[in-house]
């Protein structure tokens, strides 16, 4: 798909100042488009009539508790606004939104809005932004909204978010992005147990593979032992036996305790969508689990995205993609619902479950979620030990542009776009190849070895063009971070002039997690001056992917094209796997920055500092 | 004339630049005084630790089964922690109950990390007989995982009268998901004969076993399983001469709960 820089806003696309009540956009999108409103067609939807749609610049939210029944048990949730998930939030780019957010349970609580750009305080992180918002207490929180796109917000109090505490935010544009769709509909995916967190948390503590029911058995290995012979059989076993690693060590919390949810419906609720035939429908994914990253497809429909986290980047259609915890992707897509409606299946790494909806031109016309995908098998490269790997089969991009080689990148060494487009657009979208080995100034950290770190990635490789174990060769064009390039030219940003390397570090079997060894509570904050410009590497030594989010920053991720970073504000560091990002020191305050996995994040967490200096 | 406007542009601009970032700054001291900051970064710390690194409690009885040796007896193995990653106090008990009879051992051990897959153990044990006498113990040893997911203890035991070595070991394969079958071994070892407590020198008794469990979830699974226990050496003598027999094989069934 083409860029498109439109000459005049089209009516269907410019939303703007409208009071679209919840209930009349849940109704409206349930009936035929005949008798839909004028402001429904592009108007932001969530079609889960229970939550509720809000809009403005002056909201009221409530947290309290909730019992809700989603498995067929009852179980306390606690939730926004009465709603699991919470109310939706429709912000406009520019303005300054007053957010008062009252707090009914017993315990202190807070809201994070995820992904936005704002002073600290009003970032919602108990010792970081503000004390937390005491029981009984309303904290108002008041900014101006720079940027526009997809966003969600969560709690950042105890374990609240896997309990429900959640919901989206849309920040429409103040001038319209250059991209056409009919319907505009968030995908909002999330993980429920009827389990208190706090049980969950204990039982991995006491056995880590408790809810691991996706094992190696016997029979496993004896079929291999069929297929190969016993030494090579063996050969491959014997390595993961001596480091007492399992090959199956996908999701430390599975489908045996989680209901995977879309936009707060489990898959027997089955969320859906009316769109007809020949609309063009954005979707607006958005990782909000506590735990679990999903592998996600539209059978018979392929997909076109163009934003991450947010932004905008360059369209480039997929069959499938895998989104980490936090992460979120805005998709199109052109379903001829007229023929068969369709699943949109969302598929827990581990294979242990699913989250479901469909987009269908009939309510009552439901898709039949496809078969699971095989349980994936880690491998060597997840532990970081292969050497050399070029995974840049069949992407057409990237040849020429070898990530895993690239040691020594020559400067404009990349492919020249320029060919068949306007001339007048030449400088925006010339490729430049990143130099993956600037040799920076390091910044000094603490390091620690012991009993708290069981693996260290021998070779780490960058594998922008890795999908991931479970989504490699299995004949779909899956999407990966080599693909994501921002819309807009990039060259022009400052360089960074130090680097800070980070490494991933943690035991699995004795369930602890940190970075360089050392857990957040032992570790001294990582201080910036107002202003500078730093290269962060991380190195993950583990065999898990962690979706690493910095706060009030953006993180500008290195995808291979100079002229093309995506800004982003959650990084997925693949198992054994390194990669780099900018960020540009801008905002003063004390910032959390932290791998996304709930039950992770405790130990594997730094405050970022800045300070005019 | 135009000079001047773009002058005064310019420094109206400056001054709007300086005033945000200055608002920044006071909004940043006014959270932040050092004593504050401190005292808050100190709050989130103590937080975070006690969410990361939690107080818990554990109950295994990972043995809880009857056998079909003459009169039938039923014996125990059962594992409980307190205590967080760094620390914990175990109790651990072993035995064997036979009409009235029971037999057993028991361990109190502080427990630490030393290593990614072990901890060192130290404390006391305390051997409880109906036939012979009691008998403690002080006891260091090692529990963990060694390679090819071997669980492990071994323990060296020592008092006045005897030194002893006491291991265990066993091993889970999966067959399916939920059915699970764990060979098992045990050897107790001591340097000193003595027959008050019934304890030879030398290599003292081995008790090998199979255990097939099916898991109806994580906290219960029923299991059936057969077992070898021998005797050796001066041990062997102490048990014919109490009317034992030195060797025994039997079918066992039982329950391995976790609370």
């Amino acid at each position: 798909m083409k860029n498109k820089f439109p000459t005049k806003l089209t009516r269907r696309q410019f939303v703007r100042g409208m009071a679209v009540s919840s209930i009349a956009a849940a109704i409206a999108s349930y009936l035929p488009t005949t008798f839909a409103s004028e402001n429904s067609e592009a108007a932001v939807q969530n079609a889960n009539p229970q939550v509720p749609i809000l809009q403005g610049n002056q909201f009221d939210l409530t947290i309290s508790e909730k019992t809700v029944n989603i498995t067929g048990s009852p179980a306390r949730s606690t939730v926004v606004n009465d709603s699991l998930s919470g109310p939706t939030l429709i912000w406009h780019e520019g303005d300054t939104v007053t957010i008062r957010v009252t707090n009914n349970l017993s315990v202190s609580s807070s809201i994070h809005w995820h992904g936005i750009i704002l002073p600290f305080t009003m970032d919602g992180v108990p010792g970081f932004s503000y004390e937390g918002i005491a029981p009984g207490e309303t904290y108002t929180y008041q900014f101006t909204v720079q940027q526009h796109g997809t966003y969600w917000y969560h709690s950042h109090s105890a374990y609240q978010e896997q309990t429900g505490l959640y919901g989206a935010i849309v920040i429409l544009p103040k001038q319209a992005e250059p991209i056409e769709y009919d319907k505009d509909y968030i995908v909002q995916l999330s993980d429920w147990s009827d389990t208190p967190p706090e049980t969950i948390y204990a039982n991995l503590k006491k056995s880590p593979d408790y809810y691991n029911y996706v094992q190696r058995t016997v029979a496993d290995f004896t079929n291999e032992v069929k297929r190969e012979d016993l030494s090579t059989a063996w050969g491959k076993r014997k390595m993961w036996n001596q480091m007492r690693m399992s090959n199956r060590d996908l999701s430390d919390v599975s489908g045996a305790t989680y209901t995977f949810l879309m936009n707060g419906l489990s898959p027997n609720a089955h969320w859906r969508a009316i769109v007809n035939s020949g609309q063009k429908v954005r979707l607006r994914f958005i990782n909000s689990s506590a735990m679990t990253f999903f592998d996600i497809r539209i059978p018979g429909l392929k997909m076109t995205v163009i934003a991450a986290d947010g932004n905008l980047i360059q369209a480039i259609e997929v069959d499938e993609f895998r989104i980490g915890v936090a992460e979120t992707y805005d998709v199109l897509v052109e379903p001829d619902t007229d023929s068969q409606p369709y699943a949109i299946f969302a598929q827990a790494i581990d294979r242990s479950g699913f989250a479901l909806g469909s987009l269908t031109n009939d309510a009552s016309i439901l898709a039949v979620p496809p078969k699971m995908d095989p349980v994936p098998n880690l491998t060597m490269i997840d532990m970081g030990m292969a050497m050399g790997m070029d995974m840049s089969k069949g992407m057409d991009m990237n040849k020429g542009m070898n990530m895993n080689k690239g040691m020594d990148m020559n400067m404009n060494k990349g492919m020249d776009m320029n060919k068949g487009m306007d001339m007048s657009m030449k400088h925006d979208t010339d490729s430049v190849a990143i130099n993956f080995n600037p040799k920076l100034p390091q910044m000094e950290v603490p390091r620690k070895t012991g009993y708290q770190s069981t693996m260290r990635a021998s070779n780490p490789q960058y594998r922008l063009n890795d999908p991931g174990a479970g989504l490699r060769d299995n004949g779909r064009k899956v999407l990966t971070y080599a693909d994501i390039k921002n819309l807009y030219a990039t060259q022009s940003m400052p360089t960074p002039t130090k680097e800070l390397v980070l490494h991933l570090t943690g035991n699995m079997e004795r369930y602890m997690w940190s970075i360089d060894g050392i857990p957040f509570d032992e570790a001294p904050p990582l201080q910036f001056k107002y202003g500078e410009r730093i290269r962060i590497t991380f190195i993950n030594d583990t065999m898990m992917n962690h979706p690493m989010h910095l706060h009030g920053l953006w993180s500008d991720l290195e995808t291979g094209d100079e002229n093309h970073i995506p800004r982003k504000h959650t990084v997925v560091v693949q198992p054994g796997a390194k990669i780099s990002f900018r960020v540009t020191m801008n905002a003063l305050g004390d910032w959390p920055f932290h791998c996304h996995m709930l039950y992770h994040m405790m130990g594997m967490f730094r405050r970022v500092q800045i300070r005019n200096m | 004339m135009r000079n001047l406007q773009s002058a005064i542009f310019l420094v109206s601009i400056t001054l709007l630049l300086s005033l945000s970032t200055s608002v920044e700054a006071a909004e940043s001291s006014k959270v932040f005084s050092p004593t504050k900051e401190a005292a808050m970064i100190a709050m989130t710390n103590r937080a975070a630790k006690n969410e990361r690194d939690p107080f818990l409690s554990y109950l295994l009885l990972d043995r809880f089964e009857i056998s079909d040796q003459s009169n039938n007896p039923v014996s125990w193995d059962a594992t409980a922690w307190l205590g967080r990653d760094n620390h914990k106090l175990y109790f651990k008990s072993e035995g064997e109950t036979t009409s009235g009879n029971t037999d057993s051992q028991n361990r109190l051990l502080y427990s630490h990390p030393v290593a990614p897959f072990w901890d060192v153990q130290l404390g006391l044990d305390y051997d409880q007989t109906d036939e012979y006498k009691n008998q403690t113990w002080a006891t260091v040893g090692l529990q963990g995982l060694a390679p090819y997911f071997f669980e492990t203890d071994i323990y060296l035991l020592a008092n006045n009268d005897n030194v002893g070595i006491r291991f265990d070991g066993d091993i889970d394969f999966l067959l399916t998901q939920r059915l699970i079958l764990t060979p098992r071994m045990g050897f107790e070892a001591y340097t000193q004969n003595q027959s008050r407590y019934g304890l030879g020198s030398g290599l003292s008794s081995t008790d090998i076993g199979v255990r097939l469990r099916y898991e109806f979830s994580r906290n219960f699974a029923p299991y059936l399983g057969i077992k070898w226990q021998n005797t050796y050496g001066s041990t062997e003598d102490f048990v014919k001469q109490n009317g034992g027999k030195s060797s025994d094989t039997s079918l066992v069934a039982g329950l391995r709960v976790w609370f």
